[in-house]
């Protein structure tokens, strides 16, 4: 029978009230933002929002407790903006949105940082007993974020980055899930040749849990090379983007199959508009009238993006709808 | 020396060259310490600082400002939008259809308000004429408004009642038609449409285009029209701009140091261009040397009488004396390049475009 689970793409909008604390405590500038060794009232209004976060999750009823990343202040380049290894540059726009981030740039060898870990830790700690969930940006994703002035080729960053990030999943607490998020597959698709890379990179971290790894392209489709080459990581589930492109993604599926476990993104992590939970349900349902395969063993419903996107009211209210959804899907499922 | 009508209404009486390079900002300013503080005041409850002390506070500083801008020598002067508090909350408040639910990130630890969209927008009451109106009444000097642009009111707002985000920015365009012909009844001449978020996306341009036709109908040909745009992938929208009806575009090319210029060349830049020439993001004061240099960096681009200067962008981030020190240093320098094309000392080679294929 196919289980179906709630989660969310992590990367949480903040609490109202942390964001002006931090504000203050922090300051608006470029260095300013968090360098990983922050301590005291910063760290201490970081753990009082994760506890917020976190038991705001478990009274939704979500499947999957994540960290929120409500440290990330570089969203997705957050690994290695607080690297030792790396420098943090100018103010660059994140991908083709209203958002910033520090450009990070690698000057030396990426050896094991442990910031993610010692999150998840806490984490593990508040969700006491329940299933958690850890969230990378994708190897590929990461790379194209940065700027590589110590590797010097391509292939040998992308590979650096993806040893980087599976000794970092080495030190993870247990973790019931892992989501690598690779929105860069689609934004920044692989060349030919780079596309095989980019799979054997994800392959890479893979290897480095026992957890279920999902790959989780966003703001579109994968082209379909880019997605053949995916199925051959060993992933447990890819994730699509149905808020964002709904032929494309289907197509993919229709033409190469799935893995043994899929996530659906059908709750928009970027827009306000509260989706009603049963018209979530019919849309998995609608798409899963739409493929061949449908005997999948897990199903993720999740958000397409993080919700930091959002106001944190909405973010909450998006949290409680995947809950719902996947409660229905489960009921109409049995 | 050929002539630019369109720009040349702007001349001021007596200008010591025969060329001119107007030179003008692209609108928000530091607000004074004290303006703040009489925000503080007038949000505190307990406090008896009223609407009406809180509303002088703002024309005190409009007319601060105005007169600053007037100081600072510049041709067309904006009240550095001392009234306004981001540009597209300001916007959003007033018109009928947006809801706010309450901040959003946009970097580190700065938010902004993001609006959503919940029903079909409407023009309420006006949006600007008030500003304009006060802000003519305290100068001699012409004043330029600035209003944010349909495309960005709609891309920076959550969308949750049209279908896509191309209908809700051609509604939105009629409104700022609305507004624009309600500035001009006013004896507003120049309209500055900021839009920053053309040249983020890949295609943007062919909407932002239509919203523009929509924007300009049925005013005036002599009401001139600029597109502020700034910190984007240029090479995203050019040479499709050029097809838009507006006289000037206003860009940001300092902060990169010009490293963009190159999109300009070919093919040939057809409308003005206002250059920004002094980078809003370092808070340190260009020299009048240096901003004559980039001055001439807009020479490459097009012939002096479609040059306008301005900075790059809103200088609001700026230390208030700073971004003086900016605005009068770039008068100085406008002044000094007039001069010397006028002995004939600067004779810079614009590139012959390739010609087209077909």
């Amino acid at each position: 029978m196919t289980e179906y689970v709630s989660t969310t793409a992590g990367l949480f909008a903040l609490p109202d009230w942390a964001k002006d604390d931090l504000s203050d405590l922090k300051g608006h500038q470029k260095h300013d933002l968090i360098d990983g060794d922050e301590g005291g009232e910063i760290a201490s209004t970081y753990e009082k929002a994760r506890e917020e976060v976190v038991s705001a999750q478990q009274e939704a009823g979500l499947d999957r407790i994540v960290d929120g990343q409500l440290r990330w202040d570089d969203m997705l380049a957050h690994p290695l903006a607080v690297h030792d290894a790396v420098e943090t540059r100018g103010i660059v726009r994140y991908y083709d949105n209203n958002n910033f981030y520090r450009e990070p740039v690698v000057s030396g060898e990426l050896d094991f940082s442990g910031d993610v870990a010692s999150e998840l830790e806490t984490t593990a700690e508040l969700a006491d007993g329940e299933d958690l969930q850890a969230v990378l940006p994708g190897p590929y994703s990461l790379a194209e974020l940065a700027t590589d002035e110590h590797y010097g080729d391509h292939a040998d960053f992308l590979a650096a980055i993806a040893d980087f990030l599976a000794g970092e999943v080495e030190a993870f607490p247990e973790v019931e899930t892992l989501y690598l998020l690779e929105p860069s597959l689609v934004e920044d698709a692989p060349e030919d040749g780079l596309d095989e890379r980019a799979s054997e990179a994800i392959d890479t971290v893979a290897a480095a849990t026992d957890a279920d790894v999902v790959a989780h392209p966003y703001w579109g489709a994968l082209e379909e090379k880019t997605y053949a080459h995916l199925l051959d990581a060993d992933i447990d589930a890819v994730g699509f983007d149905f808020v964002s492109e709904q032929e494309d993604n289907l197509y993919n599926i229709q033409e190469y199959g799935a893995t043994d476990d899929i996530s659906l993104a059908l709750v928009d992590g970027q827009n306000t508009l509260v989706e009603d939970p049963e018209a979530v349900r019919d849309r998995t349902d609608w798409v899963f009238d739409q493929i061949p395969v449908t005997d999948f063993e897990t199903v993720y419903l999740t958000t397409n993006t993080g919700t930091f996107h959002l106001p944190y009211n909405k973010h909450e209210a998006k949290l409680e709808i995947l809950a719902e959804a996947a409660d229905l899907a489960e009921v109409t499922a049995a | 020396m050929s002539t630019n009508q369109n720009k040349d209404q702007f001349r001021p009486d007596g200008h010591e060259n025969d060329h001119f390079l107007l030179s003008t900002v692209v609108g928000s300013y530091p607000k004074p310490k004290w303006l703040n503080r009489a925000k503080e005041l007038y949000q505190d409850e307990d406090h008896g600082f009223d609407e009406d002390d809180y509303q002088e506070a703002k024309d005190d500083a409009a007319r601060l400002i105005t007169n600053e801008h007037e100081r600072a020598g510049l041709d067309v002067v904006v009240d550095g939008e001392m009234r306004r508090n981001e540009m597209v909350e300001f916007f959003a408040h007033r018109i009928d259809g947006y809801e706010f639910n309450g901040p959003v990130k946009v970097w580190g630890h700065n938010y902004f308000d993001k609006p959503s969209v919940v029903s079909e927008v409407e023009y309420d009451e006006s949006w600007l004429v008030d500003e304009y109106e006060f802000t003519a009444a305290a100068t001699n000097r012409p004043v330029k408004v600035p209003i944010t642009g349909p495309y960005t009111l709609a891309n920076w707002s959550f969308n949750e009642a049209y279908d896509d985000d191309d209908d809700l920015t051609l509604e939105l365009a009629d409104l700022v038609n609305e507004e624009i012909e309600k500035l001009v009844d006013a004896g507003a001449r120049y309209i500055q449409i900021d839009e920053p978020a053309l040249a983020t996306t890949p295609d943007d341009h062919a909407i932002v285009g239509e919203a523009l036709e929509h924007i300009v109908s049925d005013i005036p040909e002599e009401v001139r029209i600029g597109l502020h745009v700034c910190y984007g992938d240029y090479s995203r929208i050019y040479p499709e701009i050029l097809e838009f009806p507006v006289d000037e575009f206003d860009l940001e090319l300092a902060n990169g140091d010009y490293d963009q210029l190159e999109v300009f060349k070919d093919p040939e830049f057809t409308a003005d261009l206002a250059l920004g020439v002094t980078d809003v993001h370092v808070a340190e004061v260009e020299s009048v040397e240096q901003i004559e240099q980039n001055i001439q960096k807009g020479l490459e681009i097009v012939p002096p009488e479609q040059l306008v200067v301005s900075p790059d962008c809103g200088v609001k981030l700026l230390p208030r004396e700073v971004a003086y020190g900016k605005m009068a240093n770039m008068v100085e320098a406008a002044r000094n390049v007039e001069a010397k094309l006028d002995a004939g000392e600067i004779d810079i080679e614009r590139e012959s475009p390739a010609p087209a294929d077909d």
